[in-house]
């Protein structure tokens, strides 16, 4: 194979990467953005998305795109719902004090992730793509469902932004996120606004496992990686920026990708954790973050 | 701040606490189980990977274990004695594995311990069962067994090791498919034992492995491995386990379409996953090792129509009336295999405890093969009492139609190869 081929695949895989970890991501650093809270469960909320895809692709009768729209409005809609609870029954009652809410958020992933084992076993499960078609280039193939991934990852991250900058709710995030108190002093209902915030988190990680399932599997185990990619992004981003998390998010996808084709996945991961320690060291807010007030 | 309630418990919660603990490992249900009876049933440890990486393999062992012990016990049990089942769960994890070593021999006390697949888990459990002088029969193609890695303790009388699978295949390989082979396999110790026996065994044919590439056995997704294949392969060898299996060869399907080099998959690659779906339809005309055929072939024997009724698989080897739960027909006939090897060892030493433990191994390593029957459905096995490691015959199926077709059953002889160790010489 001749370079250019090669730089294709490579990129084409970083685009994916890059997309399905800035979904995830993003989702972690709202909730570190305005709650100050380290959500290490965040990855389990990205297995329950795809769990609940799968449990939507085997109730919905019918062509498989039928359970993937369904998945996608229902999946994050239980995954959200879920969090607010959390927020509510944990994180209120701890006062969101940073390090018990580590340990709390701990307990949550072991939880969710052994009832989910209990109630679905140990098995990985596929589900269809809501459509099949291979591009074939003349090198070799790819699957146009990763391309769609990649589309709505956009359109999505669009929608949020949206969402922050254009409406009342993400004024409210806003000015919470600036200075709790003065907002609390200013009638906003700072509770609701974490509660919102810790669901609207959970459910863009919940997207991004109801679009991954269908390229990969749905399994008890399968938060682990979502979360260690996303503390990279987050941090190498600087935590809270949004702008910051989608910049490294696609720094890393697509740095990941070229170095996975051309050399090998593990040099992939470490040059990535590599970055992270660097960071730290030398701009420990994060490549594209403001230094602290 | 309530932080200091959670994160440091007051003194008295501590002692409440330990006394609690204490209490509970008083309590007669957990330290009653260790002054067991033994001498009026056979307990048997079983250790499945009820979870973790080899899930759906641990399913089918258990399921398979369930049918022979439930047969043996029908058919009068072993030495007048009924046989049972002590099941845990290893995780696929091999600390746990050996900690469930440790409580079958504490706890449970039971009289031997069979069933561990993965052979990572096997390299951590054998020297453990060795110390603590427990029988331990495993069903798991390691090829560390006959190597001499483990002790006298460890057996494996059943499912052949990969050495041996890959030896008898490799001539195969290079006369009907290709001599220039890329190796695909999961990266620790039983894709080691493939890639290490394969390039010895294809370059004794004169061809060559053109490149190799180890994915670990956690991967979710595969594709940026595959620019790794050269152009000048002509026979892509793959075998892969873990969760991601079907992602592994639905991704290798989209990149190399149709037009790619010739495929030779071991069926680990597909275990427990259907073959008939519209994305594996690539596969038509490609081969696969199987240590024993899925589907029913036109030739089938008896055995092995009793051996299907008796474990719930249908002629597509698929669970009774659900076609899409499939089982891991290919590995998990060790399962049943092993527990009538173990009862023919009992029965020749008149096992009736564990005193009689030494005898019972030695009669093991007298044994020198066994029939095919209903208790051997795969067919005839060679033991060699001195490796602890079996020999038999091996399955090449192609696919046709979405289903596997046997095209080629190798000779036991075949997968012969010079002793490498000899445990009769150990002490017990």
């Amino acid at each position: 194979m001749d370079i250019a081929p090669y730089l294709l695949l490579a990129t084409l895989e970083g685009l994916v990467q890059a997309s399905v970890l800035t979904l995830t991501a993003l989702g972690l650093s709202v909730v570190f953005g305005t709650m100050r809270v380290v959500n290490v469960a965040h990855g389990e909320f990205f297995m329950l998305g795809a769990v609940g895809a799968w449990v939507c692709a085997m109730l919905m009768p019918g062509p498989p795109w039928l359970g993937f729209v369904t998945a996608l409005i229902v999946a994050p809609a239980i995954v959200g719902l879920l969090a607010a609870a959390a927020d509510w029954a944990i994180l209120k009652r701890i006062d969101y004090d940073p390090e018990a809410t580590i340990i709390s958020t701990i307990g949550l992933m072991y939880i969710i992730q052994q009832v989910v084992l209990m109630t679905f076993g140990p098995n990985a499960q596929a589900v269809d793509a809501p459509f099949y078609y291979t591009i074939r280039f003349p090198w070799f193939g790819y699957s146009s469902y990763k391309l769609f991934i990649v589309v709505a990852a956009i359109v999505l991250v669009f929608a949020l932004w949206r969402l922050m900058k254009g409406s009342r709710v993400g004024l409210l995030m806003r000015a919470t996120q600036y200075d709790k108190d003065t907002a609390q002093n200013f009638g906003i209902p700072v509770d609701r606004v974490y509660s919102g915030v810790f669901a609207v988190g959970a459910m863009m990680a919940a997207i991004a496992g109801v679009l991954v399932v269908p390229n990969q599997q749905a399994h008890y185990l399968m938060g682990h990686d979502p979360l260690l990619l996303s503390f990279v992004v987050v941090i190498v981003g600087g935590l809270g920026s949004i702008p910051g998390t989608i910049a490294a998010a696609v720094l890393i996808g697509l740095s990941d990708g070229l170095l996975s084709v051309f050399f090998t996945p593990t040099l992939a991961k470490i040059a990535s954790t590599l970055l992270v320690a660097l960071v730290l060291v030398f701009k420990p807010e994060g490549l594209f973050g403001k230094a602290t007030r | 701040m309530k932080k200091s309630a959670l994160l440091l418990p007051s003194r008295r919660s501590v002692l409440a606490g330990m006394g609690g603990a204490a209490a509970l490992l008083a309590a007669p249900g957990l330290v009653g189980r260790a002054r067991a009876q033994s001498g009026d049933v056979i307990r048997l440890g079983a250790p499945f990977h009820r979870t973790g990486i080899g899930a759906s393999y641990g399913r089918w062992y258990e399921q398979t274990a369930k049918a022979a012990t439930a047969l043996i016990n029908e058919q009068g049990g072993i030495n007048g004695m009924q046989v049972e089942l002590v099941i845990e769960d290893d995780g696929t994890d091999p600390k746990r594995s050996v900690e469930v070593m440790e409580k079958f021999s504490a706890e449970h006390n039971v009289d031997a311990v069979f069933g561990t697949l993965f052979s990572h888990v096997v390299a951590a459990t054998a020297p453990r069962a060795g110390e603590l002088k427990m029988p331990y029969f495993i069903c798991s193609e390691s090829h560390a067994l006959a190597s001499g890695a483990f002790n006298r303790y460890v057996f494996q009388p059943s499912i052949t090791d990969v050495k041996s699978q890959v030896i008898s295949m490799a001539p195969w390989i290079s006369d009907n498919l290709g001599k220039k082979v890329t190796l695909i396999y999961p990266d620790y110790a039983f894709g080691y034992d493939h890639r290490d026996n394969f390039t010895a065994a294809i370059e004794a044919q004169g061809g060559e492995v053109v490149a190799d590439i180890a994915i670990p056995p956690t991967e979710t997704s595969f594709t940026r491995y595959f620019p790794k294949i050269p152009f000048s392969t002509e026979v892509i060898y793959h075998v892969m386990v873990g969760p991601g299996v079907l992602t592994f060869v639905k991704e290798l399907g989209e990149h190399l379409g149709s037009q790619g080099p010739e495929l030779f998959g071991f069926i680990d690659s597909l275990e427990a996953v259907q073959l008939d779906i519209p994305q594996l339809s690539f596969l038509e005309g490609s081969h696969f090792w199987e240590g024993n055929p899925r589907y029913a072939q036109a030739d089938q024997t008896d055995f092995d129509a009793f051996y299907r009724e008796k474990v719930g698989v249908d002629e597509n080897g698929a669970a009774m009336g659900d076609p899409k739960n499939v089982s891991t027909y290919a590995h998990m006939f060790s399962v049943w295999e092993t527990l009538y090897a173990m009862k023919a060892a009992m029965e020749m030493a008149d096992y009736k405890g564990p005193d009689q433990k030494v005898a019972m191994l030695e009669a093991m390593e007298s044994i020198q093969g066994f029939d095919a029957s209903n208790a051997f459905p795969q067919g005839q096995k060679v033991f060699n009492g001195k490796t602890h490691q079996s020999f038999g015959h091996q399955y090449i199926s192609k696919v046709v139609d979405g289903k596997l077709e046997v095209q080629h059953t190798t000779s036991i002889e075949d997968t012969f190869y010079p002793d490498e160790t000899d445990y009769t010489k150990m002490s017990f």
